[in-house]
């Protein structure tokens, strides 16, 4: 079964690339600096993050004696964070943006989701890029640690997928899921060690955010860009297993009410 | 070779009162069903065989959408199974999947991608594509810049840039102006020619019987009628005025057809006559020669008044010539039950050679549609010769007269000085 999904999918990975490459070059298109704007934004962001931040309110990481060392840390949170933010808001919304597409034209309806995933990828991995050349040019690059980046990475694209799939679905017959989901987005963004250092708070909240999934993944890419050591890898496990069983949980939720999605579309 | 087949095919959409209890039966797991099962279609079961053409005729809301969607693969059935082999391709709606920014090219090879194809593959389609769709330079442009008849024909040309193995055509679907809609026709018909079952759902009766091997009449979402296009189509135009089932008949004429009655009964025709000059009845007759058709009709059930009326229709259906006694001025009236009427129609046979079908009608008022007492389709089957009239073609005898003017140029090669004659008749 598996191998018959990626084989449809091969088969319209023209589809797939084709999408991609429209959603990029609508975004810019009927702009003077056309692409330049994909590198703009992300990099307004780490400007603020780091000038603002570090050198106007002179904030520190507390335990570290580093004027950027704060900077990196934010950037590492939110521009990861709205990587996965990216995958679940678009993917919420993936099916009832397609209805049309979904009710009248035959095709493997598994590529919208990862024609989600990619659009999020491009712009993550413009964001990040221009993260990483920060950090080489500030001279903070933590060197071969950033191996442990990706699996982190994956990780988190996974679970976003699979939380992602089931949402939209969910949103196909109740629509207060897609009105939800901005909402615990951001209650989750603040609940998660992203602005601030896990540290800072009370014992008994910092148990509590230790039930947060996403806690772990977001202090493994702050261990490896922050403090150049390689996350703990046992933290990872229990979200890794969330993460396929979200994706499987998608998946079964899927097949049950794919027949039925199309007719509430 | 069946290509396509269904097989006790059923599709129930779910109401739920509210949303509320929709939430209940998903969440709750001691819950009972909450929603009420709406059948859209019910026990739909045919094949249909590769170069076939199925013909899918109903009223709005018969499940004709609904059943093509399930073949085209984007709807799922509730019951039943449904097969298909090889590619199947609809034309339900036109133009899905473009995007109004983007060039006509790059729609075209976006388009083509939803489609499944190739890159590769579109890029060797794209001459022919826009060929077909006549845009000529606009293809470097936006879409947004096309007239929608430009957008309907390039997504038209794209969708069938490739031959499916089964086409699902849903005429409701306008293909443009009629000169494209005649080349789209064109390439419909090409594609049967060269072995590609059609599906066609379409309210025009020559359609469907000029193209149509064999036509389904859905009707509230069953079938209630396969068969042959001319008596599918009989049993349809009996549905559209009568809107029950159980008020149409049909009955094998000797000869093989069959006539499709429906109506009230209070009046009913037991014999249609077509004779001669000499009273004598026939089946054949000669272009241009008198005839009197003779209707006659048996009064179940006093009705104060009727009108008795016939039509003529030729193979496809299409309806030649009708005339009733209301419009002649002819008032029938006040009869009893046990009463006869036979009405006398004379007039002269001005048709083309072919095959004709006679329809007849008793009704109270003009309108069949009100207190319709009897509508039969193919009450009769006659055929027209030819043999005194030079040989036209076309269903109306208008007898043109031909006069030859040669206006000569003085250069004329002496050879064709000759040809300088006139004909008349």
């Amino acid at each position: 079964m598996i191998t018959n999904q990626l084989k449809t999918i091969l088969a319209y990975r023209g589809f797939i690339w084709g999408s991609l490459k429209r959603d990029f070059q609508m975004r810019y298109r009927k702009s003077v600096l056309g692409s330049l704007w994909a590198i703009l934004n992300p990099l307004a962001t780490i400007l603020i993050y780091t000038v603002i931040f570090s050198q106007l309110m002179k904030a520190r990481l507390p335990g570290v004696n580093d004027t950027m060392a704060y900077s990196i840390y934010l950037c590492s949170g939110v521009l990861t964070w709205s990587f996965f933010a990216e995958i679940i808001q678009r993917s919420q919304n993936v099916f009832l943006e397609n209805a049309n597409l979904i009710k009248k034209l035959n095709f493997p309806r598994i590529c919208l989701p990862i024609i989600v995933v990619g659009n999020a990828a491009v712009s993550f991995a413009i964001s990040f890029g221009l993260f990483l050349c920060f950090l080489v040019i500030l001279g903070k690059f933590p060197g071969w640690v950033i191996l442990g980046l990706p699996v982190a990475l994956v990780i988190q694209v996974v679970f976003a997928i699979g939380l992602g799939i089931i949402m939209g679905i969910l949103n196909v017959f109740f629509r207060d899921v897609g009105q939800s989901v901005g909402i615990i987005l951001q209650f989750w963004f603040w609940f998660t060690p992203i602005i601030y250092p896990i540290s800072i708070l009370p014992k008994s909240i910092q148990s509590l955010i230790k039930l947060n999934p996403m806690a772990p993944v977001v202090s493994a890419y702050q261990s490896i860009l922050v403090y150049g050591k390689l996350p703990d890898w046992l933290t990872l496990v229990p979200i890794a297993i969330l993460a396929a069983l979200a994706c499987l949980v998608s998946v079964k939720l899927y097949k049950q009410r794919s027949g039925e999605m199309v007719d509430e579309l | 070779m069946t290509i396509l087949r269904l097989h006790h095919l059923g599709k129930a959409y779910k109401q739920y009162p509210s949303q509320w209890s929709r939430l209940a039966e998903w969440c709750l797991p001691w819950s009972t069903t909450r929603h009420l099962l709406y059948w859209a279609l019910k026990d739909i079961h045919f094949e249909v065989y590769a170069g076939e053409a199925l013909g899918i005729v109903g009223m709005n809301g018969a499940g004709k959408s609904t059943l093509l969607k399930i073949i085209a693969g984007t709807t799922k059935h509730t019951e039943g199974n449904i097969e298909a082999a090889g590619r199947v391709a609809a034309l339900l709606e036109l133009g899905m999947g473009f995007h109004p920014e983007f060039t006509g090219r790059q729609n075209v090879i976006m388009a083509g991608q939803l489609f499944g194809f190739l890159v590769d593959e579109i890029q060797s389609l794209l001459p022919e594509i826009e060929d077909f769709a006549e845009i000529g330079k606009y293809i470097d442009q936006p879409v947004r810049t096309y007239s929608s008849g430009m957008q309907i024909r390039l997504a038209f040309a794209v969708a069938t840039a490739k031959r499916p193995d089964v086409l699902i055509v849903d005429e409701a679907l306008s293909v443009g102006d009629s000169h494209f809609q005649h080349k789209s026709f064109r390439r419909i018909r090409n594609f049967r020619e060269e072995g590609t079952t059609l599906l066609l759902v379409s309210h025009d009766r020559s359609a469907i019987q000029s193209i149509c091997d064999r036509v389904i009449v859905l009707h509230e979402g069953k079938m209630v009628k396969e068969g042959p296009p001319d008596e599918s189509m009989d049993f349809y135009h009996a549905l559209l005025s009568e809107r029950d089932v159980k008020l149409i008949r049909q009955e094998r004429l000797a000869y093989g057809k069959l006539q499709t009655i429906s109506g009230l009964g209070d009046v009913t025709v037991v014999e249609i006559n077509l004779k001669n000059n000499e009273g004598k009845s026939i089946l054949a007759v000669e272009t241009g020669s008198y005839v009197r058709l003779e209707v006659k009709a048996q009064v179940n059930k006093t009705v104060p008044e009727m009108v008795m009326g016939f039509l003529i229709r030729d193979r496809f259906g299409q309806i030649v010539y009708g005339i009733n006694s209301y419009r002649v001025g002819k008032k029938i009236e006040h009869l009893s039950a046990g009463d006869q009427v036979i009405g006398h129609f004379q007039f002269a046979m001005n048709l083309g050679k072919g095959n004709y079908s006679i329809s007849t009608s008793v009704s109270r008022q003009e309108s069949h549609l009100s207190d319709n007492y009897e509508w039969r389709d193919t009450g009769l089957v006659f055929s027209v010769y030819n043999t005194k009239k030079p040989d036209f073609v076309g269903v109306a005898s208008l007898d043109a007269v031909l006069t030859v003017e040669h206006l000569s140029s003085g250069q004329t090669p002496p050879s064709f000085e000759q040809d300088k004659d006139e004909v008349s008749h």
